[in-house]
């Protein structure tokens, strides 16, 4: 799949965003007051910031209110629902806690799984695509899942569970790269299945539709090398979760909590480019680039 | 409406030959002309004299070569255009209910007055039948003519698919695969159409007739022609003699007083 | 309806009105439907009560809209300023335009008219422009057919009257076994697609004999992959197994074929050879109810296949035993010929069986009595469904003539030529090459020419030769270089021109043709040749090209003057029946283009400036007694111009005594008119006892004469022996008035053999085929047309590069993989391209789509368009000349009989090298003219 940034920026912001306030709606820290206008402020910032770029990579954003209708199903929609959800409640829990200093916990738990909820159903959105097999496995949801709860522990200062979520996360990470690796090949479709061809020989892709470039080629059939791929993913891996954790365990200080944060951040934000770059779409089968 | 019918009255669609298609193109660009000037917003092109001309297009032939174990390799020309799949995944991941398929004919369409131009549904598509105009920032895709094939203003006989209706080798066939009577259920019936990956249970309407056995192994046919090669004479002297038996056998020639 | 669904207009307006015309993108020349909205083209179907296309439209047809916009249209008349090929132009007025030719050409039609070589390409008014340059009195005329098909057609018309190309089709309804040699598209486009879907429905066989297997071939049942140039020896094997199993439709061949004729065999005769004649001239067969000789056509005569003729102790045979001679030869058994072919004997044999069974043993009957032309009634009409079809693969090369002669001699042997399921011709034809003109040359300064420039000698005599044996025409056809050059050597006239050889010419004047680019052959050094100066008077060494295009091609940037042509839909045209008909088997057709739209341009549709420029040049046939311009415009021409007495350029609604009439007729001045309401075309049925056997067939025959095809009946019989050959070779043997040069005799006895031969491509007799082991083709892409369709912007985006497409074998031995690039070699040349795998070719064949490599600056293309950095030309390796003999003479690299450029000889080797930048050789760019496309389209009228 074409790696788009708007599309990477958005998933990897947003789930440290979101990540950030479910540990603020279930208390973690139990902020008030400034302290907690400066947790609030950076989980808005990335939350929003991430959703605002998704909208870049929209052909219409003007329409965008029009993706709210069909929750009953399209995880897209969704996704928007649950997380203008959770921004308003967590926006009436901040609200509480910056000015008023009251911690309403019913309102931060609703808030805390409305912003889980939106991560899902943000890996939902992935999960769901078939043609994508890499994606269409349960390790993607976990993936995506245990690196916002992960991001979100780190940010808040959860030092305490940040480094076993981090550690559960590089290995939910991993895993998805293992299984995601065999799916395409496990999902039994293949140049044969695409064209009903198979029974009578080898079957090759002779000439494309088009000797030009269109849309699906550019939107489907990203090809990158395996070497780069693989030093791109222990890079991605590193930042995300060893060097964070070297400096979380190192010390308790913020500028190295600060470095561990801004590391994590680069390497999700190379492991998002991989999730997309590394996706073959069933579609590249039909142009023989698969 | 994003959820997807639970019965279409109608099922409309196409039946490919890909025993007869020639590999033209003649689809692809009728298919262009008639939904750059119809059907919602023109097919784009980009860079169109330039150095990477890409554009719109609903329709795109790709072929295809098969190597089989002890035969020539043979080479298979492969329309493909949206399938009209009963069980769209185009239409239900649709944030905005744009692409929906219609419960009259079945033709799943999208309302580019509703599309954000999300992708998603390309995405869903495993067929790479849907394509975003780059112009237009639309999704666009194969409308089954939707506005040719109810059209009052064209008189009856054109009222069928634009690619339908310019095929030259008429490798395209459209009717209603609901009606087991019509053309294409029939085709598809007798000619085994085949669905593609039907592994993604998508349920294409849309069938391809398989290739007709090529290149046949014909050995055993060799008992049964060698008759008609079988030699009545090797050279000339031995060719004339055949030659006035056979003449004289032949009707007319002693009729008309024969031969001295 | 569901309440979430849109509300959807079903029936939306789908235009203001449609404008009925013809299609040009090919010479098929389908009926189109052009919707037009205010005005404008909105969308362009085709026409479903045509009689060519039936409402089906190819890709290029569809995309027609594309080509009427494109921005490489010429705007207005341009004269040079700039150096040859550069591109620099000035724009001018049309009047200044006409004043510069006129000047230019007057004064050499008033010392000699030779000096103007006017040859028009791929040009489809022929009848007209021949005309034109008749009456300017040069001899150097002629269209594209010289380096086109010549070799099918002259050898369909030798030897049965049509060829396929244009003038012949298989019985698509009846046919139960199709055959198709090397072809990958066709003049037929359309009709051949819809006759391969209509037989398929059926579940007839298709089988395909070609090196490459795509489009046709792709979905043929049988594919034989056959080595190029070796077709020949094939179906000479095949016929050799139908003689010897005695698969022969004896009937047929004595009754309806020269076969029955009997032969002088003489030896000191110096009738040697030809056939025995009585005083009238007619041949003779001998006759079965008397067993004396008789006429051929003699009322009542049932010919003889079997009997010998013996006078003064001579032993004279019919052709059928001089064919028994040539065809039981054991060098033309299957298994003499597998390894040539690289098609085993086994599969020959299939074949050849397979054409025996269908021909004879599936045969069909039809209940239609018809009468022969010896007043012969015949109750049934009997088919022999094999039919078969062929072009450029077979006749582009130098043995394609006796090729192509050998395919219709194996039709004729199986009784499959104008019976139901075989082949048929289409009205005008058929016509046998006696009752065509022959070649015309006889020059008179200030006057018109003696007669039409191109035609089919029979004869030494009819040679276009001077009093010294050099050529008349520039291009040297009608020699005996190439003595049946029947349409013409377009493709030598640069090259001889350049070479004053026979002479220097003045002015080359060009139509529709990029012979700067794809349809030369040695495209750089024609290049080098039109820019080349004269070193003592720093003039070109051929002084003066004026060319007329519509569009920014690569050949206008090698032009002085240019003349900017219409598009199609914004002039008068005439597809007549004194052309290239349109016609199909069951009708007689012609058709009309009208300008749908104006043009938006300060352009003039090419003929109609003819007209103008005939008139100021005072052209015999273009002006009136008084002096004055005869025709206003082309229009004015198709109406009025009258041939021969009652034909005229079209024959619908033509003014008879008692009103509108078919055929023959006075010019009406509605004609057009009657046209644009009928659909653009005129058609009238063939009647149904006429539909088959029409050469012979009485009932065809008189209504050839009605609708004037001919002035009177003339039944002919087909000839698989043809005497026009044998006379050139009596000539070789010393025979006659006109004597060839020594150094052709050889040649005229080796090929212009009475009966079809095979012989191997000359050029592989005078290069090293072990060093050139590779034969290198093109094929036509079906979306399209030579070098224009990449001016569309909708077609070049499917074919806007042309990888080599290599073999498994080669591609093996090379070690290539995907991406990479090679070194192609011939004899004559080297090119650097990009290459691609393909298994489904003959092992030890390369090829690439034809005519996408663009030179940059053309076609109003950017300079980085990927037909000019990527795309290429396989003309490169192609040169126009043979190697050099053993004498030191490099003779046209053409087929001897007919002049056929012969494409498809080429042998190269190929190795891989490192990609370079761009396709090799790169030619500097010219400059565009009228600058370069938008950066985005999106073409729509309606909201
Ligand atoms: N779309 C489209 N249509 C066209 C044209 C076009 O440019 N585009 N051009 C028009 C013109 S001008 C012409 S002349 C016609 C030509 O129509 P075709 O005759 O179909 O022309 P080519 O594409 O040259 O195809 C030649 C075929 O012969 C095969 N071949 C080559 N050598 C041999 C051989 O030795 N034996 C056999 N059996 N096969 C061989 C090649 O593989 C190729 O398939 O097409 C006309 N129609
Ligand atoms: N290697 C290789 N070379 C080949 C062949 C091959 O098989 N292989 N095939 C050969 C054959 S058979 C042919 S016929 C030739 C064809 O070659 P060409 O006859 O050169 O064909 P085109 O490229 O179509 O060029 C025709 C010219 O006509 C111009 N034109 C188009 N429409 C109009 C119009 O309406 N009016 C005017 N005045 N001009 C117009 C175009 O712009 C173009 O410049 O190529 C030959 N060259
Ligand atoms: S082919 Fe693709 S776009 Fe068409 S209905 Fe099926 S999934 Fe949707
Ligand atoms: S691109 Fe348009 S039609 Fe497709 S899913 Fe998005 S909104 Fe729906
Ligand atoms: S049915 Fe209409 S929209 Fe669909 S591919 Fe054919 S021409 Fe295009
Ligand atoms: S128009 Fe018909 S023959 Fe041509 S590519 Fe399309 S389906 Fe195939
Ligand atoms: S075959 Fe195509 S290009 Fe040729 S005349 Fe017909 S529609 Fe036009
Ligand atoms: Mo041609």
């Amino acid at each position: 799949m074409h790696p788009a940034p708007s599309v990477i920026l958005f998933s990897t912001l947003s789930g440290l965003g979101f990540g950030l306030l479910a540990f603020l709606g279930f208390g973690m820290p139990s902020a008030t007051g400034f302290v907690s206008f400066v947790f609030f402020t950076i989980a808005y910032l990335l939350a929003v910031g991430g959703l605002i770029a998704s909208t870049f990579h929209l052909g219409h954003p003007e329409r965008a209110l029009k993706a709210f209708k069909q929750w009953r199903s399209s995880w897209l929609s969704r996704e928007g629902i649950c997380a203008v959800a959770a921004l308003l409640v967590m926006g009436i829990y901040a609200i509480g806690a910056i000015f008023m200093g009251q911690i309403w916990t019913p309102i931060g738990i609703i808030g805390a799984i409305l912003s889980i909820g939106t991560v899902f159903t943000t890996s939902m959105i992935y999960t769901q695509i078939k043609t994508v097999p890499r994606w269409h496995n349960v390790t993607t949801p976990i993936m995506f899942l245990t690196i916002c709860i992960a991001g979100g522990a780190l940010l808040s200062g959860e030092v305490a569970i940040a480094i076993p979520l981090l550690a559960i996360a590089g290995i939910a990470q991993i895993a998805h790269w293992v299984l995601g690796d065999k799916a395409l090949k496990n999902s039994g479709t293949t140049l044969a299945t695409a064209t009903g061809l198979g029974a009578r020989g080898d079957v090759r892709a002779f000439e494309p539709p088009h000797t030009g470039t269109n849309y699906l080629l550019k939107e489907f059939v990203h090809v990158i090398g395996r070497k780069h791929a693989a030093k791109l993913r222990i890079l991605a891996i590193v930042l995300m979760v060893g060097l964070p954790l070297v400096l979380l365990m190192m010390s308790h200080s913020h500028v190295l909590a600060a470095f561990a944060v801004l590391s994590h951040l680069v390497g999700v934000f190379a492991a998002r480019w991989l999730f997309f770059a590394e996706a073959e779409h069933v579609v590249g089968l039909y142009y023989g680039k698969r | 409406m994003t959820t997807l019918p639970t019965s279409t009255a109608k099922k409309l669609g196409l039946v490919i030959d890909l025993d007869t298609c020639v590999g033209c193109h003649a689809c692809v660009i009728s298919c262009k002309g008639w939904n750059t000037e119809n059907y919602g917003a023109p097919l784009s092109d980009q860079d169109p004299y330039g150095a990477n001309p890409s554009g719109t297009f609903l329709n795109r032939v790709h072929s295809y070569e098969i190597q089989p174990k002890d035969a020539p390799a043979q080479l298979v020309h492969f329309p493909k255009s949206c399938l009209h799949c009963e069980d769209a995944p185009c239409v239900t991941v649709c944030p905005t209910g744009a692409s929906y398929k219609r419960v009259e004919d079945g033709i799943v369409l999208v309302n580019e007055q509703d599309c954000i131009g999300c992708g998603l549904c390309a995405w869903a598509c495993p067929y790479g039948a849907r394509e975003m105009d780059a112009e237009e920032k639309v999704m666009k895709k194969c409308t089954l003519c939707v506005d040719r094939i109810y059209n009052e203003n064209l008189p009856e006989r054109d009222r069928e698919p634009a690619c339908v209706r310019t095929c030259p080798s008429n490798a395209r066939h459209f009717g209603d695969f609901a009606d087991p009577d019509s053309n294409v259920s029939v085709l598809t019936r007798e000619r085994g159409g085949m669905d593609l990956m039907p592994e993604m249970g998508t349920k294409p309407v849309n069938k391809y007739l398989p290739p007709r056995p090529k290149d046949r192994d014909r050995s055993e046919d060799v008992d049964i022609l060698a008759p008609f090669l079988e030699p009545i004479a090797t050279e000339t002297t031995g060719f004339l003699g055949w030659l006035d038996k056979a003449l004289d056998a032949m009707p007319g020639a002693s009729k008309n007083g024969g031969k001295s | 309806m569901p309440k979430d669904q849109p509300d959807l207009d079903l029936s939306p307006k789908v235009s203001d009105e449609i404008r009925k015309t013809t299609c040009y993108m090919c010479a098929c020349r389908c009926g189109i439907d052009v919707h037009m909205k205010d005005g404008k083209v909105a969308y362009i179907e085709g026409n479903k009560d045509h009689p060519v296309n039936q409402g089906v439209l190819c890709a290029k047809g569809s995309a027609g809209i594309m080509q009427v916009n494109a921005p490489s249209r010429l705007k207005a008349p341009m004269k040079r300023v700039g150096p040859r090929g550069s591109g620099e132009f000035e724009e001018i007025s049309w009047e200044e335009a006409l004043s510069i030719a006129t000047e230019w050409l007057a004064p050499i039609r008033e010392e000699d008219p030779s000096k103007l070589a006017f040859f028009t390409g791929r040009d489809q008014s022929q009848s007209f422009t021949s005309l034109w340059a008749q009456g300017f009195g040069t001899p150097n005329y002629a269209a594209h057919g010289g380096f086109c098909s010549v070799n099918m057609a002259a050898a369909g018309i030798y030897t049965m009257g049509g060829a396929f190309w244009e003038f012949g089709q298989p019985d698509w309804d009846h046919t139960k076994m199709f055959v198709l040699f090397g072809v990958a598209e066709d003049h037929d486009s359309n009709p051949i697609k819809m006759g391969i879907g209509k037989i398929k429905a059926r579940g007839a066989r298709v089988v395909g004999v070609n090196p490459i297997r795509t489009g046709y071939n792709a979905v043929a049942d049988d594919w034989f992959g056959i080595t190029p140039g070796t077709d020949g020896l094939m179906i000479m094997a095949i016929i050799h197994e139908l003689f010897k199993a005695g698969k022969l439709d004896l009937d047929y061949l004595a009754r309806f074929t020269n076969a029955s004729c009997i032969v002088n065999e003489d030896p000191k005769s110096d009738q040697n050879g030809l056939l025995m004649r009585d005083e009238n001239g007619e041949p003779l067969v001998i006759d079965k109810r008397t067993g004396e000789l008789a006429p051929w056509n003699g009322i009542g005569v049932e010919p003889d296949l079997g009997t010998t003729h013996r006078h003064a102790g001579v032993t004279h045979r019919p052709v059928f035993h001089l064919m028994a001679d040539r065809f039981l030869d054991p060098q033309y058994a299957p298994e003499k010929v597998e390894d040539a072919t690289g098609i085993s004997a086994d599969r020959i044999k299939q074949l050849a069986a397979d054409m025996a069974h269908v021909a004879f043993e599936e045969a069909i009957e039809l209940d239609r009595p018809w009468t022969d032309f010896r007043g012969k009634k015949h109750d049934k009409m009997i088919g022999r469904p094999v039919s078969m079809h062929s072009m450029r693969g077979i006749s582009a090369h130098s043995n394609g003539f006796q090729t192509c002669r050998a395919l219709h001699t194996l039709q004729i042997i199986l009784g499959a030529v104008e019976t139901p399921g075989g082949m048929r011709f289409k009205p005008p034809y058929p016509k046998p090459a006696t009752a065509h003109p022959k070649p015309h040359g006889k020059v008179t300064p200030g006057a018109a020419l003696n007669g039409p420039h191109l035609g089919y000698p029979h004869g030494p005599d009819d040679l276009l030769l001077k009093e010294d044996g050099s050529a008349i025409r520039i291009d040297k056809a009608f020699t005996w270089e190439n003595p049946l050059s029947a349409h013409g050597m377009m493709h030598m006239v640069i090259s001889n021109a350049h070479a004053g050889d026979p002479y220097k010419i003045d002015t080359l004047f060009m139509y529709m043709a990029n012979m700067s680019w794809n349809s030369s052959m040695n495209s750089t050094g024609v290049m080098e040749m039109l820019t080349d100066k004269d070193a003592e008077t720093g003039e070109y060494v051929i002084p003066r090209i004026i060319y007329s295009d519509a569009y920014s091609s690569e050949m206008v940037a090698f032009a002085d003057l240019i003349l900017p042509d219409t598009t199609y839909l914004e002039r008068h045209d005439c597809i007549s029946l004194l052309d290239r008909p349109i016609c199909e088997a069951d009708a007689v057709a012609d058709a009309i283009r009208w300008p749908v739209i104006e043009p938006d341009r300060d352009v003039r549709g090419f003929q109609s400036v003819l007209c103008e420029l005939g008139a100021r040049l005072n052209l015999s046939g273009f002006v009136n007694d008084d002096g004055s311009q005869k025709y206003e415009d082309y229009a004015d021409y198709i109406t009025n111009h009258i041939r021969r007495p009652g034909v005229g350029p079209l024959a619908g609604w033509r003014m008879g005594e008692d009103g509108l009439q078919d055929g023959r007729g006075d010019p009406n001045q509605g004609q057009l008119d009657a046209y644009i309401k009928n659909g653009g075309f005129w058609h009238s049925e063939v009647p149904t006892e006429a539909s088959y056997y029409k050469p012979f067939n009485m009932a065809y025959q008189n209504w050839a004469v009605k609708m004037g095809f001919f002035d009177s009946v003339q039944p002919y019989i087909f000839t698989p022996y043809v005497e026009p050959l044998r006379r050139m070779q009596l000539a070789a043997e010393g025979h006659g008035r006109v004597q060839p040069p020594d150094h052709l005799r050889q040649q005229i006895k080796d090929t212009m053999d009475p009966l079809p031969i095979w012989y191997a491509p000359l050029s592989d007799n005078l290069i090293d085929t072990n060093e050139f082991p590779v034969h290198a083709l093109t094929q036509r892409p079906m979306a399209m047309y030579h070098s224009w369709g990449t001016q569309n912007a909708w077609l070049r985006q499917i074919h806007g590069v042309n990888p080599l497409y290599v073999p498994t074998k080669i591609w093996k031995e090379n070690k290539f993989k995907d991406g990479d690039w090679a070194k192609v070699t011939s004899p004559s040349g080297v090119i650097t391209v990009p290459v691609a795998h393909m298994a489904a070719l003959n092992e030890n064949t390369i090829w690439t789509w034809n005519a996408i490599g663009k030179r940059k600056g053309a076609w109003a293309l950017e300079e980085d368009a990927p037909e000019a950095t990527e795309g290429f030309l396989l003309n490169h390796l192609i040169h126009e000349l043979l190697p050099e003999q053993a004498d030191g003479m490099r003779w046209s690299n053409s087929d001897p009989v007919t002049g056929q450029a012969a494409w498809f000889d080429l042998r190269v080797k190929i190795e891989k090298t490192t990609a370079p930048k761009e396709s090799q050789p790169v030619t500097p760019a010219q400059k565009s003219p009228i600058g370069t496309g938008p950066k985005s389209q999106a073409w729509k009228l309606g909201k």
